[in-house]
């Protein structure tokens, strides 16, 4: 795929994204095609993005054209997790050099290809562009064609260089790659009346195994996981799938769209978290590709598992009703995290909007109630002013805020990418759950709150009448 | 001497160095109430920020003027003076740290014309000092990075100090902090430094900033570390202490600004290492007592005492290290201090993998050091005893069915990055403590 003006200006303007589908205007909402703000911008570049998407392929490996900053700074911190290989986890750039600036680092790259090539010998490799080999024009494209046909390997070009946009253009050009250079180059064993792709689940904390399960138990077979444990031999046949669930991710939406495009495929979107969402999920696919007897399984299952949950949530509810959080995170997870919330009995008395669509603020909305704030714009200090004012119990963000939190004195949940607890399905919502009651009630907020007896001045000494 | 290779490969698998940029950004974090500022696409920003506070699991304040391809093209000057005035606004810095990044610096922006142009725009910017480094993602390593914004740091101009606050009554001490110093080895080294009567002015440092602390009020800037009207005493220094072989620049720059004396320890590990600072501590504050130079040195008792007990901790481990064959991959500095502490224990070094040139490389107790990364390690390690690097090496280590000890950046799986003190007295025996109980785990 060559990055050019028209295609990143399509990406942009992703039909299937309702960022762009703002009632009664023409064009595109600003969350997609904003610019970052000198001075103020917080987030990762389209390299960070691409890579999000694209890593957790586990038996590719991942190789980066760039100066030591993009892979140096960021290799091996991913969350996702693999049931077999562990290529993904290697860091490989090619570090270039002042000369390669100077004299162009295309042979650099080819040569670094062939030396993965032989030591390693991976079923691919995806090259990442990245702003400096982009500037000095390095064409990836042809390395990565010749590479391909010299080595008899795919050599997968992803041009996402930082500089064109934030991550969730990043994820979408990861999409393209393997649009063009993936999906449809290979067929599956055999196929059946009830596969699907999951697409835009990373695996993240092993949260695809919550979930696998289930699917199994109903009868639904999973052929594509893009790209959560994915092997790359399975995201090759995903145009063979009946149905493409797209979990918790606007970002992938170009693949579901373009899918449906080129091989007929209908797409829906989905959520794993919390009983409602997960209940939905599993009826909706059943409805969309199910006779009567798959959709009856389904209902069994969910009979059998809501059950189940009710017992074992029931303490947790106890212990964690009317509790309140602030919320912040992005786009669709905002509405999935409250829906699960709810589902425990607690409140989200203020949340986030900024990566979300239309679509997701009318959901959130109606989730937050009338006297719930919906945060358009947030930095730390904004996020610390709306828990002061909320008298929030706590805080449940992505991991760059967990310091915010903490600092403040305040109780913390991770619910993004680096976190180490599944969320997903209905045993995810149990580990929830769980993390909320240890976050809320425990002991050390006391401590951590508690002036020095020295600060207290008006006590007074309680030895006064023991001392001579 | 040390030979000196290179990896000839054109892949880097496994990275160990991190970028200069970072190096710079954590050297400005040494600053109170400083922003530093990446002039650089977002991305970069992030990764580092995303590092550091996994490191030292603290909120860091860390900028960027987002670059985009567009702007990029058309040069800086209008992200930088944007991002400057949106941080003034915002963060209300007393010292902003611009460095630049592979990006802009591919491009070619005149930094200095910009910063120029931007001052004579802004009068009502005039209170706020800029340090500006050049950090190129593609010339070295955080340790580069680290080393070229301390020198910037001390080459910048501060303006004189309001008032006369030059009678203190201590006298003064410039203690340059390299790279290899976490936040706890600056804490160990001020209070040392204080105990001889002497007062440090400790650039960069980390000890009031990401050591780990709660403040009261939430922070958009660094909450410690020097503070600009320090940064105008520079001048006061007796001497400059330069600690790591990084910061000769540095020191060097000191002395032509202001004829300040200095002395390079390239390390504070080891019995013998700390003697010397403590006996060069003893000598600058003899001087400061004494007009006609009458040498009365005088190292406090706690030292002593400290001292012995190091003695006894390295007769109590030698059982455990002697004849170890150690592995280390580490960033020069580092890599010096450690390796020698090891090697005077009795233990060998098996081998070093590092990250960027520097003259230090040619003493290392070892007959090679490859500048690589931890494929190389991965290589050459098996055989060893014994693995030293960041988080990053442990599946190579547990690959190799190797013990790991972590240490440099980046620290992900342990805690404790921010006060964790392994320099002096107390920090040598901390470190062999650690190792000797590593092999006492073993059963070795
Ligand atoms: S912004 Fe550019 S240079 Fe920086 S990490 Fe992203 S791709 Fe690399």
């Amino acid at each position: 795929m060559k990055l050019t003006k028209g295609k990143i200006a399509d990406l942009l303007n992703e039909p299937g994204c309702e960022h762009n589908h703002k009632k009664g205007q023409q064009g595109k909402n600003k969350a997609c095609t904003q610019q970052a703000k000198p001075g103020a911008a917080q987030g990762g570049c389209a390299f960070d993005g691409a890579s999000i998407a694209l890593v957790p392929i586990t038996d590719a490996a991942h190789l980066v054209h760039g100066p030591i900053a993009c892979a140096g700074n960021s290799w091996g911190s991913r969350g996702s997790l693999s049931s077999d290989a562990t290529t993904y986890k290697m860091g490989f750039t090619t570090d270039i050099s002042e000369n390669d600036i100077i004299f162009g680092g295309e042979k650099r790259l080819y040569k670094g290809i062939s030396q993965i090539i032989k030591r390693y010998d991976p079923p691919a490799i995806f090259v990442y562009s990245t702003c400096v080999t982009a500037l000095i024009g390095d064409d990836l494209d042809a390395v990565c064609e010749a590479a391909t046909k010299k080595f008899e390997t795919p050599i997968i070009p992803v041009n996402s260089p930082g500089f064109v946009g934030s991550k969730n253009l990043g994820n979408r050009l990861a999409g393209e790659s393997l649009l063009d250079y993936v999906v449809g180059t290979a067929e599956p064993e055999y196929t059946t009346p009830y596969d699907i792709n999951l697409i835009g689940e990373y695996n993240v904390a092993g949260e695809v195994w919550s979930v696998l399960p289930l699917f199994e138990k109903v009868g639904i077979r999973v052929l594509s996981k893009i790209t959560g444990d994915a092997t790359f031999e399975e995201i090759r046949y995903a145009h063979r799938a009946k149905l493409n669930v797209m979990i918790c991710s606007k970002a992938l939406i170009n693949m579901g769209r373009k899918m449906e495009e080129r091989y007929g495929i209908p797409y829906i979107e989905e959520s794993f978290y919390g009983v409602e969402d997960m209940n939905r999920c599993l009826r909706n696919i059943a409805q969309k590709i199910g006779d009567e007897a798959l959709q009856q399984r389904v209902e069994t299952v969910i009979a059998e598992e809501t059950a189940k949950l009710d017992i074992a949530l029931a303490p947790y509810r106890a212990r964690l009703k009317d509790k309140k959080m602030v919320l912040y995170t992005g786009g669709v997870k905002s509405w999935s995290v409250m829906s699960a919330a709810q589902d425990l009995g607690m409140k989200v008395v203020a949340t986030s909007t900024k990566k979300s669509t239309e679509e997701d603020k009318a959901k959130i909305k109606k989730l937050l109630g009338k006297d719930g704030i919906a945060l358009a714009k947030g930095n730390a200090k904004e996020i610390l002013r709306v828990i002061a004012k909320t008298k929030a119990d706590m805080l449940v963000a992505g991991g760059r805020n967990q310091y915010t939190a903490l600092k403040a004195r305040i109780p913390f949940l991770d619910i993004n990418q680096e976190r180490h607890t599944p969320y997903a399905g209905y045993v995810g919502l149990i580990e929830m759950a769980k993390e909320f009651d240890r976050a809320l009630h425990s002991p050390i907020w006391q401590q951590v709150r508690q002036p020095a007896p020295w600060e207290k001045v008006a006590s007074s000494p309680a030895l006064k009448d023991s001392l001579p | 001497m040390t030979t000196i290779t290179r990896n000839k490969k054109s892949v880097a698998v496994n990275p160990l160095k991190q970028s200069p940029p970072l190096g710079a950004a954590l050297a400005f974090l040494g600053l109170k109430g400083i922003v530093p500022l990446f002039h650089g696409s977002q991305g970069c920003t992030a990764f580092a920020k995303v590092l550091l506070v996994r490191h030292f699991r603290e909120a860091i304040p860390l900028a960027t003027t987002a670059m985009t391809e567009v702007t990029t093209i058309l040069g800086g000057e209008e992200n930088i003076e944007q991002a400057i005035l949106t941080l003034v606004e915002s963060a209300k810095p007393d010292l902003i740290g611009l460095l630049t990044t592979g990006l802009t610096e591919t491009r070619g922006d005149d930094m200095d014309a910009i910063l120029k142009s931007i001052r004579q725009r802004h009068p009502e910017l005039d209170y706020l000092p800029i340090i500006f480094v050049s950090t190129p993602d593609y010339k070295g390593a955080l340790q580069d990075g680290y080393a070229a914004a301390v020198n910037s740091i001390v080459a910048t101009d501060y303006g004189t100090p309001v008032g006369a606050i030059r009678e203190s009554p201590l006298q003064q001490v410039t203690i340059l902090a390299g790279s290899l110093l976490s936040p706890g080895d600056v804490e160990e080294i001020k209070e040392i430094v204080e105990a001889f009567g002497l007062n440090p002015l400790v650039i960069p440092d980390l000890s009031g900033s990401v050591d780990g602390h709660l403040d009261d009020d939430y922070n958009s800037k660094t909450p410690g570390g020097t503070s600009l009207s320090q940064l105008q005493q520079l001048e006061r220094s007796l001497f400059t202490i330069a600690i790591g072989e990084s910061m000769r620049l540095g020191a060097e720059t000191l002395k032509q600004k202001f004829g300040t004396n200095y002395q390079i320890l390239p390390r504070l590990t080891g019995l013998g290492a700390v003697d010397k600072f403590l006996w060069l501590l003893a000598q600058i504050s003899s001087y400061k007592t004494n007009d006609n130079w009458q040498f009365l040195p005088q190292i406090p008792e706690k030292y002593q005492r400290q001292r012995r007990q190091l003695q006894d901790a390295i007769l109590d481990t030698h059982f455990y290290l002697g004849g170890k064959k150690v592995s280390l991959a580490l960033e020069p500095d580092l890599l010096y201090q450690t390796s020698w502490l090891l090697k005077e224990m009795g233990a060998e070094v098996h081998t070093g993998v590092t990250t960027t040139k520097s003259p230090i490389l040619k003493e290392l107790p070892c007959d090679k050091v490859t500048i690589g990364d931890l494929e190389d390690l991965e290589d050459i390690a098996p055989g060893s005893d014994l693995i030293i690097t960041n988080s990053q090496g442990k599946s190579l280590a547990d690959k190799l069915h190797i013990p790991l000890y972590r240490m440099g950046y980046p620290i992900y799986d342990r805690l404790g990055n921010g006060s964790r003190c392994l320099v002096g007295y107390r920090g040598t025996m901390q470190f062999l403590f650690d190792i000797g109980n590593i092999f006492i785990e073993l059963g070795h």
